[in-house]
């Protein structure tokens, strides 16, 4: 006969079993038995506790998103379900595979109010891929399977098990794990028709001025070298999404940079001149297109994407392929003829130009004193090139987000982790905790500002308690930047709510035995950043940048892809660039 | 958009019968604003599987958006987007009148006879009617027992079936069942 073990075992043993040995959570009333059941397995399951819920979520997330395994989470009932919310919505929209298990009540006080007791599937379902309760012990091995098998297949997402008490006390047959991957109603891996790929490919070979976009889904479905690839083949200049940033090296002579409000102009602007637009694992976000109705109307559109919904969705194509991104390319690749662009390429090459000397020569801090205030594009930069080529940059939200993303050198992919689709404030700090603890021997470097770097700062404690080497870099304007800049330019100067106090953050960051020190002027940058580096373990910056500094190039949102704003000012405009 | 622009669509889900199944869907409703008319859920010809049909009012871009939501769902098998002309579809309306008003009616016989309605209870206080048709039938015999002193008037979801000679979800599972063989091969 079979040992019996109780349903939290279980759970512990299923976890073990589909590979994991990282854990990111937090304990109480409604999960205390697997908290109990876990004591027994630190050999092979670390835990990582953490200050808040949300930076469990959150640091899962970037485990999740630098490694491409599944971030396992655990939490109570109640609060700490909906503390972590915030973490499952933003997982949703930027495809991030988490199994997240949530404590709740007793079977039998299920719908009663009982304490602590919150509908979790109720409120759940609409920002998870999948989202069930337990109810039985028996049920949690082929439960755990199942969301395994969902979570990180097809278009990745967050998935939530919330497991009643009675289900991790019960007994269970201590039966060998059967993984899952097989659910009838779940295709994550669709047959691509040739025929799809041939009318993509006829397209593209047709194609005088093509250009590529690559999003996550370059990332996620490892197509990098397939991009890669075509891109040299056919000569196609290549943009990213800001998710789809590190899918190819920053260096290289056809990447183009960034599409979106605040991306590059040569991307931009030629959105509305290509011809054929080949959008590989993206999802045309309002952020990429700005006005729907102006973007890319001459240009025939590829769609390719794992996810169905996604097509037709904002902009409408002229032919899809539903697969996996990596099948999709390796599948056209012998079907692409080679080609040359070199006058279509040059256009990206005068758009650069102007951007060089208009906009970055500015935020890099060119010529700028060397006894003045910094700008954050130019902490970016010099930290990135500290970091090397295997630096991971990891983002808040707001100026420093897009400025750090935009002026980071990438070397290889899975180098950068920012909240994209939802924009969660204070996700940096601990999804920087979880990216480090997934890639030891990498730099993590997050930036942050000085409002969301204070959203999430109690994982101070969770550096601290764990000596997480991550590297913080807080751009601090004292300003709710990103607002303040839209205030600037729209609301007539009128900077409602957004100047901000701020504490000693030198003397928090001590106080969690983190070493910290300020920056306030151009020739301190580098020897600081020369101290954070070689510190073997967790350091903070706290560097001063100018309120004012905005962020640019910029296509307000509402506008046409190709109204690109270079400052307050100027719009971008080259009649001989058309 | 005005109610004029606007089409009714059948939606039919085929899914997995598991809690939670009608959040999924109504969630999706939900976020675009859209009211379903009507719905009715079942069991199918498939075993384990449960069809729901719902209708609403939208445009055809919007509910082909919908529809390959619907379909994401991992519970959701199949989902597919109908309008009238591709399906034979049905909806049941039970009225309950005064049987003493009933009985004073010299047309009654009639009524009942040309409304292909039926009488399913009668008694002392009040007479139950049945009638199985579309909308604009079982809206038409409540117009006419109106002055009977409708006391209560009541009509499903649609229910319906597609014309076409290809029946998809079988299709689907039949393809399923080969993927979990190739699956199980690896
Ligand atoms: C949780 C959350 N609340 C509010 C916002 C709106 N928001 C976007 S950027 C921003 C300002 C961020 O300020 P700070 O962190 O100092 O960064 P900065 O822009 O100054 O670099 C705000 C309030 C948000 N994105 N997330
Ligand atoms: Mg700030």
């Amino acid at each position: 006969m079979e040992k019996k073990i109780t349903g939290a075992e279980a759970l512990i043993k299923s976890l073990i079993a589909e590979g994991v040995d990282r854990v990111f959570g937090y304990p109480g009333g409604a999960i205390i038995p697997v908290y109990d059941k876990l004591y027994d397995y630190t050999d092979s399951l670390t835990h990582v506790l953490v200050r808040h819920e949300q930076g469990a979520i959150h640091a899962a997330q970037g485990y999740a998103r630098v490694s491409g395994r599944t971030g396992v989470v655990i939490v109570t009932s109640g609060p700490a379900a909906t503390n972590v919310m915030t973490g499952l919505s933003d997982a949703m929209m930027d495809s991030t595979p988490l199994v997240v298990i949530t404590g709740q009540v007793y079977a039998s006080l299920l719908g009663s109010d009982a304490f602590q007791e919150t509908d979790v599937v109720g409120i759940t379902q609409p920002i998870t891929k999948w989202a069930i309760q337990v109810r039985k012990a028996e049920d949690i091995p082929s439960v755990v399977a199942r969301a395994f098998h969902i979570a990180n297949t097809g278009r990745p997402g967050p998935v939530v098990i919330d497991i009643a008490k009675n289900a991790q006390t019960d007994m269970v047959d201590d039966k060998p794990y059967h993984k899952c991957s097989y659910i009838r109603s779940y295709i994550p891996m669709p047959d691509i028709p040739e025929a799809d790929l041939r009318r993509a490919a006829d397209i593209i070979n047709a194609a005088e001025r093509p250009m590529l976009i690559s999003g996550h889904g370059v990332m996620i479905s490892g197509a990098e070298n397939a991009l890669l690839e075509m891109a040299e083949k056919a000569d196609i200049p290549v943009a990213t999404t800001l998710l789809g940033l590190s899918t190819i090296p920053s260096a290289h002579r056809l990447n183009k940079g960034l599409v979106g409000m605040h991306g590059n102009i040569g991307p931009n602007w030629n959105t509305n001149r290509a011809d054929v637009i080949v959008a590989v694992g993206m999802r045309f976000d309002d952020r990429v297109t700005g006005d729907v109705r102006r973007y890319a109307p001459q240009a025939r559109i590829v769609h390719i994407d794992i996810d169905a919904s996604e097509f037709n969705k904002n902009i409408p194509a002229v032919a899809t392929i539903h697969g996996d991104a990596r099948h999709a390319l390796e599948g056209l690749l012998p079907m692409i003829r080679p080609k040359r662009h070199d006058k279509w390429l040059a256009s990206f090459d005068r758009c650069e130009h102007i951007e060089y000397e208009q906009v970055e020569r500015l935020a890099l801090g060119e010529g700028a004193p060397s006894d003045g205030p910094l700008c954050m594009g130019e902490v970016a930069r010099k930290v990135s090139e500290a970091a090397g080529p295997d630096g991971v940059l990891v983002t808040d939200v707001g100026q420093n987000q897009l400025l750090s993303a935009r002026y980071f050198n990438y070397c290889k992919p899975r180098s950068i982790i920012t909240s994209g689709g939802l924009g969660t404030m204070g996700f940096g700090l601990p999804a920087a905790i979880g990216a480090k603890m997934a890639a030891p021997e990498r730099p993590v470097c997050i930036f942050c500002g000085d409002g969301g770097f204070q959203m999430t700062m109690q994982e101070l404690g969770t550096i601290m308690q764990y000596g997480t080497a991550v590297k913080i870099i807080i751009l601090n304007n004292d300003y709710l930047g990103n607002v303040r800049q839209w205030q600037a330019m729209f609301y007539d100067n009128r900077f409602s709510q957004t100047p901000m106090v701020n504490p000693d953050f030198i003397a928090i960051a001590r106080a969690y035995g983190i070493e910290a020190e300020n920056v306030e002027r151009r020739d301190e940058l580098e020897p600081a950043i020369r101290r954070m580096m070689d510190c073997t373990g967790p350091y903070l910056l706290n560097v001063r940048v100018d309120e004012r500094d905005m962020v640019f190039p910029m296509t307000p949102g509402g506008e046409a892809v190709d109204y690109i704003l270079l400052d307050e000012n100027t719009v971008y405009s080259d009649k001989d660039n058309q | 958009m005005t109610m004029e622009e606007k089409t009714l669509f059948t939606v039919a889900v085929f899914a997995e019968n598991h809690v939670g199944l009608m959040n999924q869907l109504s969630i999706i409703l939900t976020r675009r604003c859209i009211n379903m008319e009507s719905i009715s859920a079942s069991r199918c010809s498939i075993p384990d599987v449960s069809k729901v049909t719902f209708t609403c009012y939208s445009d055809r871009p919007t509910m082909d958006k919908i529809v390959k939501q619907i379909e994401r769902r991992i519970d959701v098998l199949r989902a597919f987007l109908y309008t009238d002309d591709d399906l034979v579809y049905q909806e049941v309306a039970l009225y309950k009148v005064p049987t003493a008003r009933l009985l004073d009616e010299e047309h009654l016989e009639e009524i009942i006879r040309c409304h292909g309605a039926r009488i399913l209870e009668i008694t002392r206080d009040n007479t139950i009617i049945e009638k199985t048709g579309h909308s604009d039938e079982t809206e038409a015999l409540f117009e006419e027992l109106k002055r009977y002193d409708i006391r209560q008037f009541v009509r499903s979801g649609r229910v319906a079936i597609t014309k076409s000679p290809v029946e998809h979800v079988d299709r689907f599972l039949r393809e399923q069942e080969d993927r979990r063989m190739r699956v199980n091969e690896i």
